[in-house]
């Protein structure tokens, strides 16, 4: 499979009043064209600003300070803003952002708010734009008469509907999705993830999908890195992740998880607290609390182990093996 | 011999509910007044029936907007009805209290249950101490101006338990630590921000236990934290109920979580409890449409899922609240209806009471039983 995206080493922190927040420290992963990466982890594990690093729109006072975004061979962050503005942002990699009832403007018609991606990226008149519209809410399952409603007229899963449109609009190679789904009902939920994995087929696009649900990235990733305090923690195909997680972190997420078929066995939890980003524990982030730890845990940060092809684990673990 | 849900207390019953409505009424513009349209309603709850046993953790499932939270609120009178019955088995401190006060509640069955709905605001205070609330978002529900002391010292001062500080003291510092917040010495002089949310959400349930009630409500306690703390959050409240005796309404939208903490379940839609039965059997073997739907709805972490489209057997988007369809509510997105014709003229006319499908499991729907027999049963 062709690459279309490798992140190495990233690294973007943020610079508040009380110290350095190294919200993103050091993430690699890769990313095949077509290919349906899941991106999980804990609330304030870096994912989001993982996220936001990829379309160079992290928010101040947060920086990209290192590493690499290679998307179709060049490196993005040598380019200037202006340059990514034009030709990167939403042409090739666009986003679907989080809590889509805040995302839209409630003074404009969801068909003006389309139509200004095409007016704005591809410089079509009006009515031009318009008929594209059109097309576009056709192929997201909205009857295109609606494109004259204000936001507010929409249901939560319609309005997700149109975050969808406006995101594939332009045809990008690459979607980041964060948090598609949050604040929708079960029955909706599996609407829009749905509709995610039809476009996805059809249009063969990249999707990178962030969320704390691992049974939402179980739906549709063909790859999975999990997060904890900064880093990835351990990167896999799904089924490597879900049938064999090697990481003490991934192994207790997924067992804190209720299931509502099978057997019921005990849900397990993760004691203690993620820990504060300032200042991060010495060695393995996680060491604090896991069940597993040794000396050397809290000493010196475990290396990336490929435990099988394409499983990767940053575990002490492993490392003695 | 068909039967319908019918809540009749026994002495095992700690609270019932019978056709409890809560309806918001819609503001009227002064054109409405002079043109006579009639007031409108949100009909948040649209008579609710059910049942809770002594020891019960019994929940109430439902998407966003089918009425949970306002049951929830309006057991505990948070909320006034519009009408129904609420009855409760007082304990005697309850009675107690009342009677010091020259208040005689209105007793409705041979089992000493009361009707929650019929007593005036103003002696609602010492119910208080019977029944609780947890509420939903522990970074909303503590006022960031107190301490973690002073937000526990409160419900005492209010109800004058503890008559010295010392005394007071005592009590805060023990529901510290029943919640597992220890030594609680150290978190006292905190502020709500300066702890994490697992920690707030244990501070909500100490608050909410700290008056020993033996009801509690707890509206959805786990869904905005993250969901590798949630299992020790429960594990806490079922080892609370187990040591203080309490009963759980546990107010939920997420069904695998209710399949690990709740006994009897509710699915309610569009203020209507659609389905009721012991948990167990009703996720294992769901009857009404939309009962199926929603656990159709569910992801679980299965990479095999990626392969195939979800099939979900419901259509449409949730009708208002006002305008609610007549016959079943369910029946505009009703698959089952489309499929049936049979029973058409009954989901169009008719709403479907709760009918027996197999022991203690009800479900409201017209594709159970015979209908012209349950359209007697009603008119009895």
């Amino acid at each position: 499979m062709e690459t279309l995206l490798e992140v190495k080493d990233l690294k973007t922190y943020f610079y508040t009043t009380k110290g350095v927040v190294k919200a993103v420290d050091g993430v690699s992963f890769s990313l095949g064209k077509g290919e349906v990466m899941g991106l999980a982890g804990e609330s304030g594990c870096g994912k989001s600003t993982t996220a936001y690093s990829l379309i160079r729109l992290v928010p101040p006072p947060g920086k990209i300070v290192g590493g690499k975004i290679i998307f179709e061979g060049k490196n993005i962050l040598e380019l200037s803003d202006e340059d990514f503005r034009k030709k990167y942002r939403w042409k090739k990699i666009s986003m679907i952002f989080q809590g889509a009832m805040n995302a839209l403007n409630p003074v404009y018609t969801i068909g003006d708010q389309l139509a200004e991606v095409f007016m704005l990226h591809e410089g079509l008149t009006k009515t031009e734009a318009m008929s594209k519209v059109y097309e576009l809410l056709e192929m997201v399952g909205i009857d295109p008469k609606r494109a004259r409603s204000y936001p507010h007229e929409l249901s939560g899963g319609m309005k997700q509907r149109v975050m969808i449109a406006m995101a594939l609009a332009l045809n990008p190679p690459l979607v980041i999705a964060d948090e598609p789904t949050t604040a929708l009902d079960v029955v909706v939920q599996a609407q829009i993830m749905n509709l995610l994995k039809k476009l996805q087929r059809e249009k063969n696009v990249s999707i990178i999908l962030i969320t704390h649900d691992l049974s939402l990235i179980a739906e549709i990733a063909d790859k999975v890195a999990i997060m904890y305090a900064g880093k990835v923690v351990e990167y896999g195909t799904a089924e490597q992740i879900y049938l064999n997680p090697q990481h003490p972190y991934t192994q207790a997420l997924l067992r804190s998880i209720p299931r509502l078929r099978g057997e019921i066995s005990k849900l397990e939890w993760i004691p203690g607290t993620p820990p504060d980003l300032i200042a991060p524990p010495p060695g393995c982030r996680f060491a604090p609390r896991c069940k597993f730890r040794m000396d050397i845990c809290t000493k010196e940060e475990p290396p990336t182990i490929e435990v099988e092809p394409g499983h990767i684990v940053s575990c002490w673990l492993h490392a003695k093996k | 011999m068909v039967k319908l849900f019918e809540p009749v207390p026994d002495e095992q019953t700690i609270l019932y509910v019978k056709n409890l409505k809560t309806w918001f009424p819609l503001r009227r513009g002064i054109m409405d007044v002079i043109k006579r349209i009639p007031p409108r309603y949100v009909h948040a709850v649209d008579g609710v029936s059910f049942k809770i046993q002594d020891g019960d953790t019994f929940g109430l499932a439902g998407e966003s907007g089918c009425g949970k939270t306002t049951t929830g609120k309006t057991v505990l009178r948070l909320v006034d009805p519009t009408s129904g019955v609420i009855g409760y088995h007082p304990r005697k401190r309850l009675l107690d209290e009342w009677a010091e006060n020259g208040y005689e509640p209105p007793v409705i069955d041979d089992y000493g249950n009361i009707d929650l709905a019929k007593i005036p605001p103003r002696h609602l205070k010492p119910l208080r101490k019977e029944m609780q609330m947890i509420f939903q978002d522990p970074y909303g529900s503590l006022n960031p101006r107190l301490t973690i002391y002073k937000i526990l010292e409160e419900p005492l001062v209010i109800h004058k338990i503890g008559s010295t500080k010392e005394e007071r003291y005592d009590i805060v510092a023990k529901a510290l630590e029943a919640v597992k917040l220890t030594p609680p010495e150290e978190f006292m002089n905190r502020y709500p921000h300066m702890l994490s949310g697992g920690q707030r959400q244990r501070v909500v349930i100490a608050r909410a236990l700290i008056l020993q009630p033996k009801f509690i409500v707890a509206d959805e306690p786990v869904s905005m934290l993250d969901v590798s703390i949630r299992a020790e959050i429960l594990e806490l409240m079922m080892e609370l109920k187990n040591r203080m005796g309490l009963t759980y309404l546990f107010i939920t939208h997420d069904l695998a979580l209710a399949r690990y903490i709740t006994n009897k379940i509710a699915i309610m839609y569009l203020g209507k409890i659609v389905e009721l039965g012991p948990t167990r059997r009703v996720l294992e073997n769901p009857q009404h449409p939309y009962t199926k739907a929603l656990i159709a709805a569910i992801p679980d972490p299965d990479p095999r899922n990626r392969h195939i489209l979800r099939e979900l057997p419901i259509k449409g988007e949730v009708p208002s609240a006002i305008n609610i369809p007549p016959g079943c509510r369910f029946r505009p997105r009703c698959v089952v209806y489309d499929n049936t014709p049979k029973i058409q003229k009954y989901c169009e006319a008719i709403e479907p009471p709760l009918i027996e499908v197999e022991k203690d499991h009800y479900v409201s729907c017209w594709m159970h039983g015979e209908p012209e027999e349950i359209i007697k049963l009603l008119k009895k």
